[in-house]
């Protein structure tokens, strides 16, 4: 039977990069005794996907994996058993089983939720929040197109970023935590300077058009800068992505890849 | 959550961040608040080698286990991030709890190898400790040594408090309990290192004073107070069956060297190669006891979560219940997605037998490692591997469907002749022609042998610490000789030979078997912005040699010369057990080209008998 298993990536472990993620999982599965199925050959290798790789530095509490088992515990106790085994920085925090034929993880990702907020420091503040959102939307809505040149192997490539972007606002990240009830996230860890602004985006992701939250603010940066508008400046080492939830596209909706799945009692 | 020494901007610029954050699976938590000895143990070389240390493992283990101590982990910051905390002047600080190594009550720095000792001064200077053990105070952690290069001490002895000489498990107690006791009573860190002094194994260089005769060799050496041993004993755990093992070892998220469970089943080597340091300076062999081995196999597996378990020992052939343990992990783990790996096991049939059960024979290569090239100087070096065992294991394993051979051999051994040289490749030769009696039809294409030479490096405590070590410029040829009888043999197309630079070999000579003196080079090397030296792609010669020349040490005093029997050795003051007289006669058999039984054939009279245990007494229960 196929697995999905939903987990959160926090605090120190961000740091901790998406191969190693993997490595760290097959090990995490031996020692909470889930009863995964190898493949064939000389060196056997656990039969597991992950959905979308997470860069370092990004913080989530909507990852996901997928593991094909023998046999399953209830899904409580296969979460009990796996928190146990977990280090602090990764929670377990959903374990369904997938139905016959479900599309593994990676080949489902269509778009994923992301918030991003200033860091503690001894940084300056971006303006408050009614302004930071008036110029977001001129930016987002506004505009026709959004478009941005890349470097890629074969050049400079020009794409227009805004059919990529499905949502995008300005928000009080606490209210929207509640608003959304999000609660996979130790809120200890969060330290929210600049009375708690941030931005929250729903991008394109998968393999054919990935959206990195940080093309969209260095694009928002760029217009701040050239327009004059806020005084918005995108300084990565400043600020804190946040993954918030992956999803799949089903017959136009965006479903969170954990609600494709079941209990097992 | 904790916090990090390291803000996120160096994390994410640097190579590797996860280095660095400590939180690994297994870690040990406690609050330093609530400890009387904060230790740091540190192995001076990059993360992914310092957390495949055994030894390293089994001190956190057991230091943990203590209720009043707190061991943390250090390692060397790789030259990128060297570069920040220096600009930054951000101290070198501890995986576990992200602290500054100079609040630590102990710096324990485990010294494995000679191209580490500039690493050594980097952990000092980065922690803000003086460089110069003298010039610490109460501020400072105590630096205590460790490993296997605390049998010449020497080299570092002004960057040291204390040497520990031997194993960890015996004597730390004793000491951390001093250190309480000392802190108490407001002892001066001078009155604790006399008294830390006193507790065996236990060597506190600057309670030493060394004279030397006008041609340089030493004329002197010994304490400056009567109540100081003259003399320091190695310390040994006899009965390894109660001793800490760390059943929950640390499991790192990068990917390590030793990234598997580690087994280690004995100490000791009962062979006694005349080159081989480990195998003088760990006698007795002592194994450790077969049930407990698989015990702890089990444990450590669950615990980890690894998918390799691993065996350790400096000679697994010869551990007395291999066939049980083997089969045993085999049987147990094998269907479970385990992998077994057995690294210096003799190529035998049992041995063929277990290796087609747990690795892709197309693909793995055979080790052996003859050492030297001729019959006759392996007799010198006494490694009891002849030709002919050579061709049957190899014969065997062809027709059990491998093709490739890994071969080790030394140049610059002592004796060694041109025709010596010559033979190595030839050896290489034969067993390829062994592999082509195999008819066409029955094998699988080409074989392969590679040759790799490493260039010899007297060591102390062998019967070659007195002689002379070739120049850079004779290894060269050396190598070259080979290469050139390589290139004649008929099937050197299926022949590949590989050697070192020589460089680093005669830094490694210098600092084996140095004196004090040689401490000089190194802080001059490191000053000089010499790290990482046993990486060649940090290693600068130029740098070394301007130390040398700038401090006006001279490497020839120390490699070239052959030194008399009678002269005064810097590691003379330890015991390690081995006595002087039996390295004596293993000097003068090497040069008639005798051989020596191996301890279970017929024992030697090495001196080891007196911790009486071990091999010594295996059949005199
Ligand atoms: S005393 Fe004899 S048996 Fe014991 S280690 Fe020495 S040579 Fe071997």
């Amino acid at each position: 039977m196929k697995i999905r298993i939903k987990f959160a990536k926090y605090g120190s472990l961000r740091f901790v990069g998406h191969l190693d993620m993997m490595r760290y999982f097959q090990k995490a599965m031996r020692r909470a005794d889930i009863d995964i199925a190898y493949s064939e050959g000389y060196s056997p290798h656990q039969i597991m996907s992950f959905a979308a790789p997470l860069g370092v530095g990004i913080t989530s509490e909507g990852e996901y994996l997928d593991i094909e088992v023998h046999s399953s515990k209830s899904d409580q106790e296969a979460l009990r058993a796996l928190n146990e085994v977990m280090v602090e920085g990764v929670s377990v925090l959903q374990y369904r089983e997938l139905p016959q034929g479900a599309r593994n993880a990676m080949s489902s990702v269509a778009a994923a939720d992301y918030l991003v907020y200033w860091k503690e420091g001894d940084f300056g503040c971006p303006d408050a929040l009614p302004e930071l959102s008036r110029a977001l939307r001129e930016f987002y809505r506004g505009q026709k197109e959004i478009l941005i040149t890349r470097q890629t192997k074969k050049g400079e490539k020009t794409m227009d970023l805004k059919p990529l972007i499905f949502e995008l606002e300005a928000v009080d990240v606490k209210d929207f935590r509640t608003a959304r009830k999000l609660d996979g996230f130790p809120e200890e860890g969060l330290q929210l300077p600049c009375q708690g602004v941030g931005f929250f985006m729903k991008v394109c992701t998968g393999s054919t058009d990935n959206v990195k939250p940080e093309l969209v603010l260095s694009a928002f940066s760029d217009y701040c800068e050239a327009t004059g508008d806020c005084g918005f400046r995108f300084e990565p080492f400043r600020m804190q992505i946040h993954r918030v939830e992956v999803y799949a596209r089903e017959s136009g909706d965006f479903i969170p890849l954990g609600e494709i799945g079941c209990h097992i009692n | 959550m904790r916090k990090l020494a390291l803000n996120d901007e160096i994390l994410l610029k640097i190579d590797k961040p996860a280095r660095y954050i400590g939180n690994e699976v297994n870690m040990v938590r406690k609050d330093p608040e609530e400890v009387d000895v904060r230790f740091a143990i540190c192995f001076p070389d990059v993360y992914e080698i310092g957390m495949s240390h055994l030894g390293i493992q089994i001190l956190y283990d057991m230091l943990n286990r203590r209720p009043d101590t707190y061991c943390e982990r250090v390692y060397s910051p790789w030259p990128d991030l060297h570069a920040i905390m220096k600009e930054q002047k951000i101290p070198l600080f501890t995986l576990e709890t992200q602290s500054p190594v100079r609040e630590m009550d102990f710096l324990g720095i485990t010294i494995q190898y000679e191209m580490c000792y500039t690493n050594i001064l980097q952990i000092l200077d980065l922690s803000g400790t003086p460089l110069y053990a003298t010039e610490r105070t109460w501020e400072d952690p105590i630096v205590i040594g460790g490993g296997p290069c605390t049998y010449n001490p020497e080299p570092l002895a002004d960057f040291f408090d204390i040497f520990y000489i031997g194993e960890g498990e015996t004597r730390y107690d004793e000491l951390l309990d001093l250190y309480k006791e000392c802190k108490e009573k407001n002892c001066s860190r001078q009155e604790f290192l006399e008294a830390a002094a006193k507790i065996p194994g236990m060597y506190v260089p600057a309670l030493y004073e060394v004279t030397y005769h006008e041609d340089g060799t030493i004329a002197s050496f010994g304490p400056v107070k009567e109540e100081i041993p003259a003399r320091v004993k190695k310390e040994i755990v006899m009965d390894l069956t109660d001793t800490p093992y760390p059943t929950k070892p640390l499991v790192p998220y990068i990917k390590v060297t030793q990234d598997r469970v580690v087994l280690e089943i004995m100490r000791g080597c009962i062979r006694g190669c005349r080159f081989c340091q480990a195998g003088m300076i760990y006698r007795p062999t002592r194994e450790r006891n077969l049930e407990q081995l698989k015990q702890w196999a089990y444990e450590m597996l669950k615990n980890t979560g690894h998918e390799e378990i691993s065996l350790s020992s400096l000679s697994s052939s010869d551990y007395t219940r291999l066939k049980e343990l083997v089969t045993f992990l085999i049987e147990e783990f094998k269907g479970k997605g385990i992998n077994i790996s057995l690294p210096s096991l003799r190529i035998d049939a049992f041995s063929l037998d277990v290796m087609s059960k747990v690795q892709d024979v197309r693909k793995s290569s055979l080790t052996f490692a003859p050492e030297a090239g001729s019959q006759r100087l392996r007799d010198v070096i006494n490694k009891g591997l002849t030709e002919e065992v050579i061709l049957e294991g190899a014969g065997q394993a062809f027709e059990g469907g491998w093709q490739k051979v890994k071969l080790y051999f030394m140049l610059g051994l002592p004796t060694e002749t041109e025709e010596d040289m010559r033979e190595i490749p030839r050896l290489a030769e034969k067993i390829a022609e062994r592999y082509y009696e195999i008819p066409k039809d029955k094998r699988n294409g080409k074989c392969q042998i590679t040759i790799s030479t490493s260039f010899f490096v007297p060591k102390p405590f062998t019967p070659f610490q007195w002689a002379p070590m070739c120049r850079r410029d004779e290894f060269l040829e050396r190598a070259r000789v080979v290469n050139e009888e390589v290139k004649q043999q008929l099937n050197r197309k299926s022949l590949k030979y590989n050697w070192h630079e020589a460089d680093v070999t005669v830094l490694e000579g210098v600092f084996a078997r140095g004196d004090r003196r040689v401490g000089r080079v190194l802080l001059k090397a490191y000053e000089n912005g010499c790290i990482f030296d046993s990486w060649t792609e940090f290693f600068v010669n130029e740098k070394w040699l301007s130390a040398f020349q700038e401090t006006g040490i001279s490497m020839d005093f120390y490699n070239s010369r052959e030194r008399s029997t009678d002269e005064i050795l810097p590691w003379d003051f330890i015991d390690c057990g081995v006595s002087k007289e039996f390295l004596k006669r293993e000097w003068e058999k090497a040069q008639r080209g005798i051989v020596t039984p191996n301890c279970r054939m017929q024992c030697s009279g090495c001196g080891a008998m007196q911790f009486e245990g071990g091999v010594c007494f295996e059949n005199k229960n």
